[in-house]
């Protein structure tokens, strides 16, 4: 195979694993935040043990399933520093000065602030103080969502490059300001952030729904599921808001990429909306067209007989169609599975007095089906924006074809084979720790014999209680 | 050397800045890595401990070399190409190892029992892919990516050092932080790993001149042979305390952190010799550090994010390790 092609997967399969696991890390660092407090609030109220136990047990099982995330995280952040220079080489030179500083910062302030302060959060409590571990609990939060801002800014610098200028082929920055908050940033960054709480709300969800059908359930799971579906319900709709939006500055500042996501060749007027299709790059037509008239020129430019430009239009500088029709509807259709799914949860959940236990079988099923439904809709998503950036790798500006490394297909085929056996193998693991989690609590939890409860120091208790659950 | 504009200076502070951060993670990294090789030869129960004293501080470690590497993307890019395309291979071999590793620590705790053999397994391999890879790496890198027979034998060499020094800053690691047999133990292990990385360090600094004409330029001329003794001269004293020290009683005792910091001085004597043959270059004899740099303008940028965050950094890593000091106890997520 052609060595682009190859070192073009083997970067997708790589940034593929990677974002599942930040996506869960930067919202699931919030809702640890949250449910520390609620712990706190509970326990400081005296009166309640029970509850308070509840919030305390969801705190540590979760903190376990962001360890777990972050960590993968990680590991597969170091291989992305270096696949920058292995694969695209060119790139750091042409835009080095505008990447690097985005990439520096990213680096500098917010993967050291996770690490630095996610050693005191996962083994410190008890150790350090009350005020002191809530504070890492908070640094740990904001220094992933800090890391989605700087690496977020740069993406979307990619897609609709502003604020700088060329001088004899290499880029310069003239304004900052316009290079981080350039024309499609806060559209995607809002997007992503709420991607991360839908997929950590779901996560939250399908394990607690798992553990109500196992038998398993705590104290925290009925907590947890409220919370996931309250979250989810809440987040959804503003989803959907922020993607049309998001859509709309996309056929903006890239026509192109919107005219594959509808499966548009001729420019027309009142384009149809394709529910389903096959893109046929060879014959520059769509094969079994299943169609709703005028509704895409509607959605898109909010006029019944709005111009969609086509494919045909942008020569040979247009992403492939077929990957991003697919990806976009897959996106969108879990969208709306989720907005049913949430809704109807939470209003069920409502009426059985937020008791898990007393929802019908088949819900509690579903929910366990969707569990990763957060992981599909995210790649999905980022399929449709990445892919439709080529063939460029700054759009309109840089070729991807011009700044690629010139390794053999054989070296890159034979490196992809071993990431992609690796990551395959990892994602599996990770999926049956987290089963084996929900299914075995108690051991996750290690409680200690007569030592149920733990209370915060200076919170009516005693602060030795507490440093000895946690010593 | 005269005195040079500031614009002309910041390739130097960045480099200083990377080397820096380079030497940072091979300590940091290096004993934990260490302890991950050491694996097979703790007992189950053994196994938890070790794993307990890294515990908190492995994941900060390893985003040094993050950091370095990220100075080498964002402040040296046309290095950056040259050096990870001649170094490919290795290095998908490392970040194997170091995700295999990464991963193992994280999941042999969360798995099923039957499984965390398994997984403790994998925390071995990953640790000594990493660190073989590592000592490939360095190798292939101070000989300049030179071609000959002679080349790939001493990274070959290094390859196999590395991992040994690596061992034995694991095992004075263990000393520090473990008590009891464990600790005699620990004692042991280094004894073991001392010679070989000796042998290794002074392979490497016999061999370093032997390929590099430029490396042999530096060291022996005259008067500078006799000023850069002291380098080789500590470093031997520094090895030879640490190793009579092993013998010591006071080394299970109030003296159990000095072979750890004797080893440290150690790595950063090394470092500075292996800075003093390099500079002013980032791959010797191709690019100097001017040639590889990006602009003043972006560097300024960097520099301002650095001058704040890197003080921020280096406070709560101490503060991280205060928390954590003294004697491993069980390890548990609270």
């Amino acid at each position: 195979m052609d060595a682009l092609i190859l070192a073009r997967m083997q970067f997708a399969a790589n940034i593929t694993f990677h974002i599942l696991f930040p996506t869960i890390s930067i919202g699931l660092g919030w809702l640890l935040l949250f449910f520390r407090l609620r712990w706190l609030k509970a326990a400081s109220a005296n009166g309640e043990p029970l509850q308070a136990q509840g919030w305390l047990d969801a705190y540590r099982f979760w903190t376990k399933v962001f360890a777990l995330s972050f960590a993968l995280g990680v590991v597969s952040g170091i291989t992305m520093s270096f696949q920058f220079g292995t694969n695209w080489p060119g790139y750091m030179e042409r835009v080095g000065n505008i990447a690097g500083p985005l990439l520096g910062y990213e680096v500098l302030t917010a993967f050291f602030l996770e690490a630095g302060f996610l050693g005191i959060m996962l083994f410190g409590h008890g150790r350090v103080s009350e005020k002191v571990h809530l504070l890492a609990t908070f640094f740990v939060a904001f220094g992933t969502t800090l890391s989605a801002f700087w690496i977020l800014a740069l993406n979307s610098w990619m897609q609709t490059p502003a604020g700088h200028e060329i001088i004899d082929g290499v880029y310069h920055v003239k304004s900052w300001v316009d290079v981080i908050f350039n024309p499609s940033f806060p559209y995607r960054f809002t997007h992503m952030l709420l991607a991360s709480s839908l997929t950590c709300a779901f996560l939250l969800i399908g394990l607690s729904a798992w553990q109500t059908l196992r038998g398993t359930a705590q104290r925290s799971a009925p907590r947890v599921m409220r919370v996931g579906l309250t979250l989810a319900a809440i987040a959804i709709p503003l989803q959907i808001f922020v993607g049309d939006q998001h859509g709309l500055n996309t056929l903006e500042h890239q026509p192109a990429k919107i005219a594959a996501m509808e499966g548009v060749w001729q420019t027309e007027r009142g384009a149809p909306l394709l529910l389903f299709a096959i893109p046929d790059e060879r014959s520059r037509e769509n094969r079994f067209e299943l169609k709703l008239p005028k509704l895409a020129s509607l959605i898109l430019t909010h006029e019944l007989d709005g111009e969609i430009k086509g494919l045909n239009d942008f020569a040979d500088a247009h992403p492939p169609a077929l990957p991003l029709f697919f990806a976009f509807r897959i996106m969108v259709g879990m969208g709306l599975l989720m907005l049913a799914t949430s809704w109807l949860g939470w209003w069920l959940l409502r009426r059985a007095r937020w008791q898990p236990e007393r929802l019908p079988k088949w819900l509690l099923w579903s929910f366990s089906a969707m569990t990763f439904s957060g992981w599909v809709a995210t790649v999905a998503g980022w399929y449709v924006t990445e892919i439709g950036r080529q063939p460029f790798i700054v759009y309109g500006l840089i070729r991807t074809a011009d700044v690629a490394s010139k390794q053999s297909s054989s070296m890159i085929g034979l490196t992809l084979a071993l990431y992609v056996a690796l990551y395959l193998a990892l994602i599996v693991a990770y999926v049956g720790v987290l089963k084996y989690m929900a299914e075995k609590p108690e051991e996750t939890l290690h409680p200690k014999p007569g030592d149920q409860r733990a209370v915060p120091t200076g919170a009516g208790g005693t602060g030795a209680n507490a440093a000895g659950a946690a010593a | 050397m005269t005195l040079m504009t500031f614009d002309a200076a910041l390739p130097v502070i960045f480099m200083a800045l990377m080397g820096l951060s380079m030497l940072v993670y091979v300590i940091s990294d290096g004993y934990d890595l260490g302890v991950g090789m050491l694996m097979p030869r703790a007992t189950a129960a053994e196994k938890d401990v070790l794993i307990a004293s890294i515990g908190p501080f492995w994941d900060a470690n390893e985003t040094w070399l993050v950091l370095g590497i990220g100075i080498l993307l964002i402040a040296f890019p046309k290095a950056h190409g040259l050096v990870l395309g001649e170094l490919y291979l290795p290095v998908a071999l490392m970040l194997i190892g170091l995700t295999l590793r990464g991963v193992a620590f994280d999941f042999r705790v969360k798995a099923r029992d039957s499984h965390k053999q398994t997984w403790d397994r994998l925390f071995f391999a990953g640790s000594t892919l990493a660190s073989v890879s590592q000592g490939w790496m360095l190798g292939r890198y101070v000989s300049g990516f030179g071609t000959g027979w002679n080349y790939p034998v001493f990274a070959a060499a290094i390859a196999l050092a590395l991992p040994m020094a690596y061992v034995l800053m694991g095992a004075a690691w263990l000393v520090m932080k473990t008590e009891g047999e464990l600790q005699q133990r620990a004692v042991q292990w280094a004894k073991i790993a001392w010679l070989p990385m000796v042998v290794g360090l002074v392979l490497i600094s016999m061999a370093t001149p032997w390929v590099s004409a430029t490396v042999r330029g530096r060291w022996f001329s005259l008067p500078e042979l006799i000023a850069l003794s002291a380098i080789p001269l500590m470093t031997g004293v520094s090895l030879l305390a640490a190793r009579a020290l092993l013998n010591t009683r006071a080394v299970l005792g109030p003296l159990a952190w000095l072979p750890f910091v004797l080893l440290i001085l150690v790595f950063l004597l090394g470092f500075l010799g292996l800075a003093y043959s390099i500079y002013p270059y980032v791959v010797i004899d191709q690019l100097t550090i001017w040639q590889a740099a990006s602009s003043p303008a972006a560097l300024k940028v960097i520099l301002f994010g650095v001058c704040i965050s890197v003080p921020a950094i280096a406070g709560y890593t101490v503060f991280s390790y205060r928390v954590f000091r003294g004697k491993t106890g069980e390890l548990r997520y609270a």
